[in-house]
C-alpha cells in the first residue's frame, strides 16, 4: 500500500512538472517572435521634415510583366539630393513590401542619391538590393527602369543616371541588366513605353 | 571606378599628359612602396593540392605543408574510394578501409599494414586527431592498402587508380581553314581560356595523360604546335596559332575542335537603311596572316551563360545555362533546316566572357546575332533588342565599343517584331521590349536577345522538347521571312 502523503506529493511534483513545461514552451514561442522582429533588416527611413507633395512612382509589376505609374503623398525634404532619395525609399517600402507587386530580396536599400550636374544622377544601392536580386532580363529590367523613371519623373532635369552597388561599379544587376554604362534617361522612356503594354 | 566608356573606345587612346617631375627620392621611395606590395599581393603561393583519379571518383586533397615536408590526410584519401573508418588511441591511429587494418603511430615512421611492417619516408603525424602520412608515400602506401596498381607522378602531383587514364590524339586536318581535332578516350570537359597568339584547356578534373611526347607539332602555320603540362594536380594543354582560336565540342565530349574564329574576307557592303561604316573593332591585326575564307554564317545563335556562371536558378535542379544551350541547339537544327548557316557561339559547358562573345560575332560577321536566354518568371517569349547606353559615339569610321549596335539599331527592333509577329502565328505569346542588355550594344550586326519563358507556371515547360521545338521553329521561320531585308543590310 502506498502512503497517501506519497500519493499526494507525486500529483503536486506531476503539476508542477507540466505547469512548467507549458510555461517553457511560451517562453519559447515568444523569443522566436522576439528574434523574427530583431532580424528584420528591413531600413528604418530617418524622420522626415517638410511638406507632404504628390509623386509619381512607376511600379513593376511582375505578374504581367509591366510598368504602371502610380501617385501617392509622401514628406519630402527641401534639399533636391534629399528629396531624390525619399522618393526611391518610397518605391522601395512598396517593394519591400509583403504584398509587393515585384519582390525585392530582404534588406534592400537606397544608400544614397548624388546629383551631378549638369544631367547626371548616381543611385547607390545596398549590397543586398543586388545580391539578393532575383535573376532574369525582364525582372531586373523591372528593377532598374523603374528606378531611373521613377527618379527623371520627379526631379526635373535628369538625363543620365548610374547605378552603383554598395558605392562601386558592377558589370549587372543579377546576371542580366547591364550595370557598368549610363542609363540614358530618353531611352529609358521608350522602354517604359513600352513596359506599359502588356503585348 | 570605371566611370567613361573610353576603355573600350576603338579609336586611338589620346597620349597620356606628363605627371610632372617627383622628386626623386619621393618617386624611388613610392616606387618602392609599390613594388613591394605588389610583390606581396601577388607572390603568394597557390595552395598545393593532390588529384586522385579513379574509377569511384576523381577528387582534389590539399597538400599541407609539415616539418618542410608535404603531408596529406589519410582518410581523406580514402573516404571517396570505399568504408573506411579511424581511430585514436593515444598516440596511435587505428585505420580500416573495408577488411584492411592499418596502425600508425605518431612520430613515427614504422606502420603496420595488414599484419606486415611497412615504412613511410617520413614520420607519421596526428593533427586533431587527423592522421597525416607523406605525400611521397602515396605511391607505394596506396598499392597496400587496396591491393591494386597505383601510379603516382609526384611532381604534378596526380595519382591514377587502376587503369583510369584518359589518353588523347591531336592532329591538324588538311581542311581551309585547318582544324585541330583532338580525341579523347573518355569524355572530357575542360575549363577553356583564350590569350593571344594561344588557347588553354585545363582539365582539373579528366584525367588526361601526355600523349607520347608532351610537345607536338604539326604540319600548319596556323596551328604550329600544342603542349602538354602537368601542374598542381591539374593538366593543361595549351595550342599556339598565329590567329585567334575557337574551341567547340562534338561526339559526347570525346571529340574537341580547334578552329580559326571565322573571319570574312571582304570589307562588308555598306547600304540601306543603316549604312554602317567600315568597322576596325573587327579587322584582323596588322601582323596576322591573311585568312583564308570561311564559311559565311548568316546567323550567330549565343548560349547565354555557361561554365562557371550559371545564368538564373530556374529550379534546385535546372540552371539557366544548360536550358539556353538546349534551346540554342535546337534552334540551329531549325535554322540550318531552312538552309541557314549557323555558328553556336558555344556547344559545351564553357565559360564567355561578354566581350568575347560580342568579339566572336563581330568576327563571324552574320547578319543576325540571336542572344538566347530563359527565365521562370513571366510567360511566353520576349524579344529584346538594344538600349544603346548614354555617353557613347560613334567617331567617324570608328564605332565605340558601347555604341557599335547603334548604326543597327531600327533595323534590330524591326526584326524583332517580325520574330514576334511569327511567335504569335504559332499561338505563342510573345513581346517585342528593349533592354539595357549586353553584349546587344556591342554587336556589329542585327542583334536580339531571346528570353525564353514557360508558357504557364510550369518551370518543366522550359525544358520539354515539344515547347523548346515550337519556340525555335517559330523563329527560324520569322528569320527565314526577314532573310532578304537582313541580307540587303548586311
Amino acid at each position: 500500500m502506498i502512503p497517501r502523503h506519497l500519493i499526494i506529493a507525486v500529483a503536486i511534483l506531476l503539476a508542477i512538472t507540466l505547469g512548467m513545461g507549458f510555461y517553457a514552451l511560451r517562453m519559447r514561442a515568444r523569443v522566436d517572435r522576439t528574434d523574427a522582429s530583431a532580424a528584420n533588416t528591413q531600413p528604418v527611413a530617418p524622420p522626415v521634415s517638410g511638406s507632404s507633395e504628390q509623386v509619381t512612382l512607376y511600379v513593376a509589376y511582375d505578374d504581367a510583366g509591366v510598368l504602371r505609374p502610380k501617385s501617392v503623398r509622401i514628406t519630402l525634404p527641401t534639399g533636391r539630393q534629399e528629396r531624390a532619395a525619399e522618393i526611391l525609399r518610397a518605391l522601395l517600402t512598396l517593394y519591400l513590401d509583403k504584398f509587393s507587386p515585384h519582390p525585392l530580396g530582404r534588406g534592400s536599400e537606397i544608400r544614397d542619391v548624388y546629383l551631378v550636374d549638369p544631367g547626371l544622377a548616381v543611385i547607390d544601392l545596398n549590397a543586398a538590393f543586388a545580391d539578393n536580386h532575383r535573376s532574369g532580363v525582364l525582372v531586373e529590367e523591372l528593377s532598374v527602369v523603374s528606378l531611373v523613371q521613377t527618379l527623371s519623373a520627379n526631379i526635373p532635369g535628369i538625363t543620365r543616371v548610374k547605378i552603383l552597388v554598395a558605392g562601386n561599379e558592377r558589370e549587372t544587376l543579377a546576371g542580366h541588366a547591364d550595370l557598368s554604362n549610363f542609363f540614358d534617361v530618353p531611352a529609358v522612356t521608350q522602354a517604359v513605353a513600352q513596359l506599359q503594354n502588356t503585348q | 571606378m570605371r566611370w567613361s566608356n573610353e576603355r573600350r573606345s576603338v579609336a586611338p587612346a589620346p597620349h597620356r599628359p606628363s605627371r610632372g617631375r617627383l622628386v626623386p627620392a619621393a618617386g624611388a621611395f613610392a616606387t618602392a612602396i609599390l613594388l613591394a606590395s605588389t610583390l606581396l599581393l601577388y607572390s603568394s603561393p597557390e595552395e598545393k593540392r593532390v588529384t586522385i583519379y579513379s574509377n569511384a571518383a576523381n577528387y582534389s586533397l590539399p597538400v599541407l605543408e609539415r616539418n618542410g615536408d608535404e603531408y596529406v590526410g589519410l582518410l581523406e584519401v580514402f573516404e571517396p574510394l570505399g568504408v573506411v573508418s579511424a581511430k585514436v588511441n593515444g598516440p596511435h591511429w587505428k585505420f580500416r578501409y573495408y577488411d584492411v587494418e592499418s596502425e600508425f603511430t605518431a612520430g613515427k615512421t614504422r606502420a603496420r599494414i595488414h599484419g606486415g611492417d611497412y615504412d613511410l619516408p617520413s614520420a607519421f603525424l596526428l593533427d586533431n586527431q587527423r592522421g597525416l602520412v607523406p605525400l611521397s608515400c602515396l605511391g607505394t602506401l596506396l598499392p597496400r592498402i587496396l591491393g591494386g596498381p597505383v601510379t603516382f607522378n609526384q611532381n604534378s602531383r596526380r595519382l591514377f587508380i587502376g587503369n583510369v587514364a584518359v589518353h588523347f590524339t591531336a592532329q591538324v586536318s588538311k581542311t581551309t581553314p585547318p582544324k585541330l581535332v583532338m580525341n579523347f578516350t573518355a569524355p572530357v570537359n575542360p575549363s577553356i581560356a583564350t590569350e593571344p597568339g594561344e588557347l588553354r584547356m585545363a582539365f582539373n578534373h579528366e584525367a588526361v595523360v601526355a600523349p607520347g611526347s608532351q610537345a607536338l607539332t604539326f604540319d600548319s602555320k596556323i596551328i604550329p604546335s600544342a603542349s602538354f603540362q602537368e601542374n598542381n594536380g591539374a593538366a593543361e594543354v595549351v595550342v599556339a596559332a598565329s590567329v585567334p582560336l575557337m574551341a567547340s565540342f562534338t561526339n559526347n565530349g570525346r571529340t574537341i575542335i580547334i578552329e580559326p574564329v571565322p573571319q570574312a574576307t571582304a570589307p562588308p557592303q555598306t547600304a540601306a537603311p543603316a549604312q554602317p561604316p567600315q568597322i576596325a573593332a573587327v579587322a584582323p591585326p596588322p601582323s596576322a596572316p591573311p585568312t583564308p575564307a570561311v564559311r559565311h554564317y548568316f546567323v550567330v545563335v549565343d548560349p547565354s551563360h555557361g561554365g562557371a556562371e550559371s545564368g538564373a536558378s530556374l529550379t534546385d535542379q535546372l540552371a539557366e545555362k544548360d536550358v539556353t544551350l538546349a534551346f540554342a541547339r535546337r534552334l540551329r537544327q531549325e535554322l540550318e533546316l531552312r538552309g541557314i548557316a549557323t555558328l553556336l557561339l558555344r556547344d559545351g559547358d564553357i565559360t564567355l566572357t561578354l566581350d568575347q562573345r560580342a568579339s566572336l560575332t563581330n568576327s563571324a560577321r552574320p547578319a543576325i546575332y540571336l542572344c538566347v536566354h530563359a527565365a521562370s518568371q513571366g510567360n511566353g517569349v520576349r524579344v529584346y533588342s538594344a538600349v544603346v547606353p548614354a555617353g557613347t559615339e560613334n567617331h567617324g569610321p570608328f564605332l565605340s565599343w558601347d555604341a557599335a549596335q547603334t548604326p543597327f539599331q531600327l533595323l534590330s527592333r524591326s526584326a524583332g517584331s517580325g520574330l514576334v509577329r511569327s511567335l504569335q502565328s504559332k499561338q505563342i505569346q510573345a513581346r517585342s521590349l528593349i533592354a539595357p542588355l549586353r553584349p546587344l550594344n556591342n554587336i556589329t550586326t542585327v542583334a536580339l536577345a531571346l528570353e525564353v519563358a514557360p508558357s504557364s507556371d510550369d518551370v518543366s515547360q522550359l525544358i520539354s522538347p515539344a515547347y523548346q521545338q515550337a519556340i525555335a521553329g517559330a523563329i527560324a521561320t520569322g528569320v527565314a521571312d526577314f532573310h532578304d531585308r537582313l541580307e540587303a543590310a548586311r
